[in-house]
């Protein structure tokens, strides 16, 4: 069992739904992110998305690719962002944490020596961006090394499309709630309810909404049927600015806390 | 992946490429979101469906002869080559174009598939404005509505060009991300894509982007080098000794070397900018100095540091001033067919100061980066020999650049 699959059997046994917050690394504060991940623990997420900045991020809103610029401009990349995913294991060996990336970053390393640092550092899966289901192969050392690969769907997905996106999944199903860019003010509740029961018909593995969940009403709604809810944008947006570890660590607090209730309050 | 080099293989199909994933060898493919996924399998299908369409391709040639003005002339630059004292120089004259460079070809391709997809709503990226007017243009004669994404540094140095797409009724969108230039324009062009997919096409004026542009680009393209090998053929009873052209995305590049592929005696050779100078850091040259890595939905060469993070480009021309390359390049140089040189902006300054008075010519700057080429590969050969060149724009917009890079005020 993974540490992933774990987290998933313990939220189905609690009857709740699983909250994942994305956080760009290196952003607000590099020397603050193993901090921030276990601030981020203790208001409640159940597992921490941590993104991988890139200087072309196609699929992000403004809110997380002004992040990455500024991650880019201090000069973080995966070296540093393992050593932080190292750092946090020392205290927390259970959370999971996925990195969202772009190919590029993993590409250059080579993603078998990647795969091996990623897995030497504690990291569970890796949400590729830009890399579908036709290039599935390109990742294989990835999965062979252990590194969970998490897959998306979409509203555009087709059902046909479904049954070979699910039939690789691991780890969970990442549903993207519209078509668009993070952050973008676009979810229609009832859109993403069907998208998620067509999605559920195919998977065997839990199914997680992001894209668009900006706070606790809407998160708890999606609750409703999701397993878990993904939130990025508006977390990256209420932690941009801080300046300090005490003030990083007391926004997520602040910003999460309320949604974990929220999330609680309507067990299954 | 893999990228092992090999030398030119005489049983190789190089015009067979790519394969039905978009493959170029190593290079190409489609790493897009899950959401543009589909979409582009039904480009993909559309474009299948039409590109064996006698009614469709038809209507292309059509208007590739009475509205874009094709054939270009193959023209001989008689006193370059004699001021030279080497090979003959001959220019393919895709500057003669409606609109003023090979562009067209491509925008007129894609709208069609546009209009038959039922597409009411196109999208583009430009960097020096070339493509943004060329997908303006075509957008006019078709009554499509047109969106222009440019970086905003770019629409600071292109005034003339972003006036002609308004005037052309297109919008352009600034964009203020990242380096504010081309690749940024395509990543902003990219999130409109996948916003509006459903009523939206995309029309990405290079051969790169996810399958099937890169070979869809090249395609539409590829009318210059058919062109060109019958022309060669009926004028010269022969097939030139070299081809060149200069290489940003490389759609004029593939476009002229296609047809020539599978012609071993014919060698290729691709111009990248390199600025002020391959070691200088300041350049262009994705294939001479870049890696294989993944841009804009393709893997290809990119020029990018040690943490993936794609680095900022210079170049005179702005058409040249891009991070990656057409997959199907890469494809090349891995395999030896064709090769990948650098041209600086000095050299390309010269060449175009060359062509002027000696031919009467002033081609784009993107262009005066093959005119420079040639004129070195002229210059180690005999006189009997032919090198064929890509002239694939005129200068006309370049005038201002060129004045202020020499201290003129207009």
């Amino acid at each position: 069992m993974s540490r992933i699959e774990d987290r998933f059997t313990e939220l189905v046994a609690h009857g709740r739904t699983g909250l994942i917050p994305f956080i760009t690394a290196g952003d607000p504060l590099p020397q603050a992110m193993v901090p921030l991940m276990h601030a981020l623990v203790a208001a409640g997420a159940d597992l921490i998305e941590l993104g991988v900045p890139f200087s072309d991020p196609m699929a992000d809103g403004p809110v997380i690719q002004h992040s990455s610029e500024r991650a880019v401009a201090r000069g973080v990349g995966l070296p540093q962002i393992l050593e932080w995913v190292k750092a946090f294991r020392q205290r927390d060996a259970r959370t999971p944490i996925v990195l969202m990336s772009y190919m590029n970053p993993l590409e250059i390393r080579g993603v078998a020596a990647f795969a091996e640092m990623a897995v030497a550092a504690g990291v569970d899966g890796v949400l590729l961006v830009d890399c579908p289901i036709e290039e599935w192969a390109e990742v294989a050392p990835m999965r062979e090394q252990g590194v969970q690969q998490i897959l998306l769907a979409a509203p555009t997905t087709t059902p046909q499309r479904m049954v070979k996106i699910c039939s690789a999944a691991a780890g969970f199903l990442y549903y993207v709630s519209f078509a668009g860019i993070t952050g973008a003010d676009r979810v229609s509740l009832d859109a993403v309810r069907a998208g998620v029961a067509q999605a559920r018909q195919q998977a065997k593995v839990p199914v997680a909404v992001g894209f668009g969940i900006r706070d606790a009403a809407m998160a708890q709604a999606i609750g409703e049927f999701a397993d878990a809810v993904v939130i990025g944008s508006a977390l990256v947006e209420h932690l941009a600015g801080e300046t300090d570890e005490a003030g990083v660590c007391a926004a997520a607090h602040a910003f999460l806390a309320p949604i974990r209730i929220a999330l609680d309050a309507r067990r299954k | 992946m893999s990228t092992s080099s090999s030398s030119a293989d005489a049983a190789l199909d190089f015009a067979s490429f790519p394969d039905r994933h978009g493959h170029f060898g190593a290079y190409g493919g489609s790493f897009v979101a899950e959401t543009l996924a589909v979409p582009l399998a039904e480009l993909t299908a559309a474009y299948d469906r039409l590109r064996v369409d006698p009614d469709f391709l038809a209507e292309f040639e059509r208007d590739l002869r009475f509205y874009v003005g094709r054939p270009s002339p193959i023209y001989h630059a008689q006193r370059l080559s004699q001021e030279i004292g080497g090979a003959q120089i001959l220019l393919k004259r895709e500057d003669l174009n409606h609109t003023g460079a090979h562009k067209i070809n491509n925008t007129i391709g894609q709208a069609l598939v546009a209009r038959s997809m039922g597409k009411r709503r196109i999208i583009a990226e430009t960097g020096a404005g070339q493509h943004g007017v060329a997908t303006a243009t075509v957008c006019a004669r078709f009554g499509l509505d047109c969106v222009v994404y440019m970086g905003a540094t770019d629409i600071e140095r292109q005034k003339i060009n972003v006036y002609r797409m308004k005037l052309l009724g297109a919008q352009v969108v600034p964009v203020t991300s990242g380096s504010q230039t081309l690749k940024d324009a395509l990543n902003e062009a990219m999130r409109d894509w996948v916003t509006n997919v459903a009523d939206t096409f995309y029309i990405i004026g290079t051969v790169a982007g996810p399958s099937p542009y890169p070979r869809m680009v090249r395609d539409f393209n590829a009318v210059v080098g058919r062109e060109a090998r019958a022309q060669m053929l009926e004028h010269y009873g022969r097939l030139p000794d070299v081809i060149t052209a200069c290489v940003g995305g490389g759609s004029n590049a593939i476009g002229l070397f296609h047809a020539f592929l599978n012609d071993a005696q014919v060698r290729i050779v691709g111009a990248e900018a390199a600025g002020e100078g391959i070691a200088s850091g300041h350049h262009a040259a994705s294939l001479a100095a870049g890696r294989p890595g993944v841009l804009h939905g393709n893997r290809t060469y990119v020029l990018c540091d040690d943490n993936g993070q794609i680095t900022e480009t210079h170049s005179i021309s702005a058409g040249l001033d891009y991070p990656g390359v057409g997959p199907e390049h890469a494809f090349l140089k891995d395999a030896g067919r064709a090769s990948y040189v650098g041209v600086t902006d000095e050299e390309a300054l010269g060449a175009f100061h060359r062509l002027a008075r000696t031919e009467g010519i002033l081609a784009a700057l993107e262009s005066s980066h093959a005119v420079a080429q040639a004129i070195k590969l002229a210059q180690e050969l005999p006189k009997d020999r032919l090198v064929l060149c890509n002239l694939s724009g005129r200068g006309d917009k370049d005038v201002h650049t060129i004045a202020a890079r020499e201290g003129i005020t207009l």
